[in-house]
């Protein structure tokens, strides 16, 4: 047993309004330079509907993640390293920008240039890779509120299998919102796609970064991703993607996208687990039992021999204390309710789901009924299509786990409606869900009323570790290629605590950071 | 050895090759953030599959055959019982599939470049240059092979730009032996230099990225943020 940490993260798809601001957020802080402007590190999308880049979700197509071979072994499906080499000078799988869409923006200046005329004028769109004047035909978010969904939302690939249904029963279609990053993965496919070595995971927090220095631009971490979560920064030739904020989770706060959350729908703590397990369980044969390998990975803080081995690790006692009172690990593993997205593509991702309920609920209001709690149960037993599809995004297709989350969901519904109605902690209710009733408040509590400290428990990083990087002589971190670069205006730090700072000035104005040593591979592979 | 020789064929090479090896190590410790192949396949991808696989795999096979042609002495080939004849046969049927996928390649790639705004826009003065040089290089490397060794009575370059070239790497330059070959010679062993001088501050530099170490790698790779030792 290794134990390691990693910063998870849980999205609770019930509460999710589709209101963008964690996009929006996101984008400023870290995609608005040239190369970057058709980047999302965070999108929200339309369930049914095509994602962004469209289609992602087809991996006959792309090619992402991981596969098993024939003798079981688990390889990643777009080929291993001999194939990557032999196509390096162009790679098959990779999606062109227009599969995201091509970004523009408007030729504002004419509205305060334009000479004196009846009419008013107009600011028209212009493409951001041409500087030319386009017709804007796609968006990165084209089919919100299944906007054209008559037309694109059949070729979502999760409705694979459910198509028929799903055009029979349109007029009482149901939707729902799915937010994205990316899923810092314990057995990332990028990381195992990348050449040069430049993509690496982080041992402390598991977060997965792309070291901008050593990257060559060989794109292959873009369609090794089955998540199409590394993006191509066309400008500088260089893989960028979500850093889940590490400058923010270093010093305890939560990611941008988390903190500016206006539903209140994203948790984020710690998650112990077994570095030595991680293939075994990305290995699992059976698609369905892959849910039960991951979460086997995980270990429960609250174990004293888990806790021992942590501290042999060099896991620091905080951490361990903060594991125990982690969001996540309850939503994921104690209560069961969040579940991973798309855990077929075998990377065992770390940004899970709560299932919404809302599907359910609003198939039975287009019923004619109200959306009595106890009503839902029948309902999501009844509910096949929801239900398949949501299994299709969440559980490789395995109705009964959806099925058991909502199951759950609904029956704390129903019980704690009756215990601020009534005043009655109904058994029965509690039975239904199969849990505890003070279980089932705590999960009340976190998943309702999710006051900012329950939802992020977020230790800081040991800054003290880090005091060989504070002798370097710090720098602005804001002074990158097309950043803001205004550090001037702020004192410096005083330590070098997190790699926002870990840039240092070289003669000539260039810039360095430093980069980290390559410290490990996977478990069982030297060190 | 007149001065134009001097320059040309001694003084070139050498101030080339002393700014080939400069300019990267300058370009290593100071600029590996743009140390890439800015590759435009997101931009378009249907003629860069046919571009750039057609140039890169064309100009490996030459790159290959110029190290064979001069690097190995004459009379080594000889030894191991390869007759001139054979040796020149090989070299023109390989040199022409070699040279007319690295042409057609290119042609693409600069089309294509030209073709698609998106693409044109992401070209820098730097890359101009190069292509100049390259277009020019490969040109005069085509009439060399198909105009002298295939379709013409051939040229055999290795006992005069061969030794050539080597003697420059001894450090005993002989630029003599090059002087009597025919022009397209001369100017095809003179243009490089100004390539390799270009190089290090070119994207070319991607060509010492070809990721050899994956091959065999670990497929998860870890980093710890403190260099610490663990408790």
């Amino acid at each position: 047993m290794k134990v390691r940490a990693q910063v998870g993260m849980v999205m609770n798809l019930d509460k999710c309004i589709g209101c963008h601001t964690c996009s929006v957020t996101c984008k400023q802080v870290w995609t608005n330079r040239p190369g970057t402007e058709y980047v999302w590190f965070n999108n929200v999308e339309t369930k049914p509907g095509l994602g962004y880049p469209r289609r992602w979700e087809d991996n006959q197509k792309w090619q992402g993640g991981w596969k098993l071979d024939r003798r079981g072994r688990l390889r990643l499906r777009a080929g291993g390293q001999l194939r990557k080499l032999l196509t390096i000078f162009w790679n098959p799988d990779l999606p062109t920008i227009d599969d995201y869409y091509e970004p523009w923006t408007y030729d504002y200046h004419t509205l305060i240039d334009a000479p004196l005329s009846e009419r008013d004028p107009v600011a028209r769109p212009q493409s951001q890779l041409t500087g030319r004047r386009m017709d804007v035909k796609w968006g990165p978010n084209w089919d919100d509120m299944l906007a054209g969904a008559p037309e694109t939302a059949s070729q979502d690939p999760d409705l694979a299998g459910l198509q028929e249904q799903v055009k029979l029963t349109y007029e009482r279609t149901f939707m729902f919102y799915l937010p994205r990053i990316c899923e810092h993965c314990l057995n990332p496919s990028c990381v195992a796609s990348c050449p040069s070595g430049a993509m690496y995971k982080r041992e402390e927090d598991g977060i997965v970064l792309v070291d901008q220095e050593k990257c060559r631009g060989w794109r292959f971490c873009v369609s090794g991703c089955p998540y199409k979560k590394v993006y191509f920064n066309h400008h500088t030739g260089k893989a960028e993607k979500c850093t889940l904020c590490y400058p923010r989770i270093e010093l305890g706060l939560p990611t941008v996208c988390s903190e500016t959350c206006v539903g209140r729908i994203r948790y984020l703590g710690l998650l112990l687990y077994d570095a030595d397990r991680v293939r075994e369980a990305a290995s699992e044969p059976d698609e369905k039992n892959l849910l039960d390998a991951q979460l086997s990975v995980f270990l429960d803080p609250a174990d004293p021999s888990v806790q021992r081995q942590a501290r042999a690790d060099g896991i620091p006692d905080d951490w361990i204390e903060y594991a125990q009172r982690s969001p996540v690990y309850a939503l994921a593993h104690r209560w069961r309710v969040a579940l991973p997205l798309h855990p077929e593509y075998r990377t065992l991702p770390m940004v899970w789901y709560v299932p919404p309920l809302s599907p359910v609920v609003n198939a039975l209001e287009g019923d004619g009924y109200e959306a009595d709690p106890d009503q839902l149960f029948p309902a999501i037993d009844a509910m096949r299509i929801p239900l398949d599809y949501l299994a299709n995004i969440l559980a490789a297709g395995d109705r009964e786990v959806v099925r058991q989350a909502l199951r759950r969901l609904a029956g704390m519904r129903g019980y704690m409606r009756k215990l601020e109605v009534l005043g009655v902690r109904d058994q029965q209710a509690a039975a239904a869900a199969s849990l505890e009733p003070s279980e089932i408040e705590a999960m009340y509590r976190l998943l309702a009323v999710a006051k900012y400290e329950d939802r992020y428990v977020v230790p800081q990083a040991h800054s003290e570790q880090a005091q060989r990087l504070a002798e370097l002589p710090g720098s602005c971190g804001l002074d990158f290629d097309g950043g803001p670069g205004n550090c001037g205006a702020l004192p410096r730090p005083a330590q070098g605590i997190n790699e926002a700072f870990m840039v240092h000035n070289r003669k000539a104005g260039g810039h360095r950071f430093v980069p980290l040593p390559v410290v490990g591979s996977e478990p069982g592979q030297g060190r | 050895m007149t001065l134009w020789e001097a320059l040309l064929f001694v003084a070139l090479p050498y101030a080339s090759i002393t700014l080939f090896v400069a300019g990267h190590i300058w370009r290593y410790r100071h600029d590996k953030f743009g140390w890439t192949s800015r590759s435009t396949q997101l931009l378009e991808r249907r003629w860069l599959a046919w571009g750039s696989n057609l140039f890169h795999y064309g100009a490996l096979a030459a790159i290959g055959g110029h190290v064979v042609g001069l690097l190995i002495p004459e009379q080594l080939t000889h030894a191991v019982g390869i007759s001139e004849g054979a040796y020149h046969l090989f070299a023109a049927a390989a040199g022409t599939v070699a040279g007319l996928a690295c042409v057609a390649g290119f042609v693409i790639l600069v089309g294509r470049r030209a073709y698609f705004p998106r693409i044109r826009r992401t070209t820098t003065w730097t890359d101009v240059m190069v292509y100049l040089v390259l277009a020019g290089i490969i040109v005069l490397g085509l009439i060399e092979t198909i105009g002298f060794n295939t379709l013409g009575s051939g040229y055999n370059y290795r006992p005069t730009i061969g030794v050539w070239f080597r003697s420059l790497l001894w450090l005993h330059p002989e630029p003599q032996l090059i002087a009597g070959a025919p022009l397209v010679y001369q100017l095809h062993a003179t243009l490089p230099w100004i390539l390799y001088a270009v190089w290090p501050f070119s994207r070319l530099v991607h060509a010492w990225s070809l990721p050899w170490q994956y091959v065999g790698r670990p497929n998860i790779l870890y980093r710890r943020r403190y260099g610490l030792a663990r408790r």
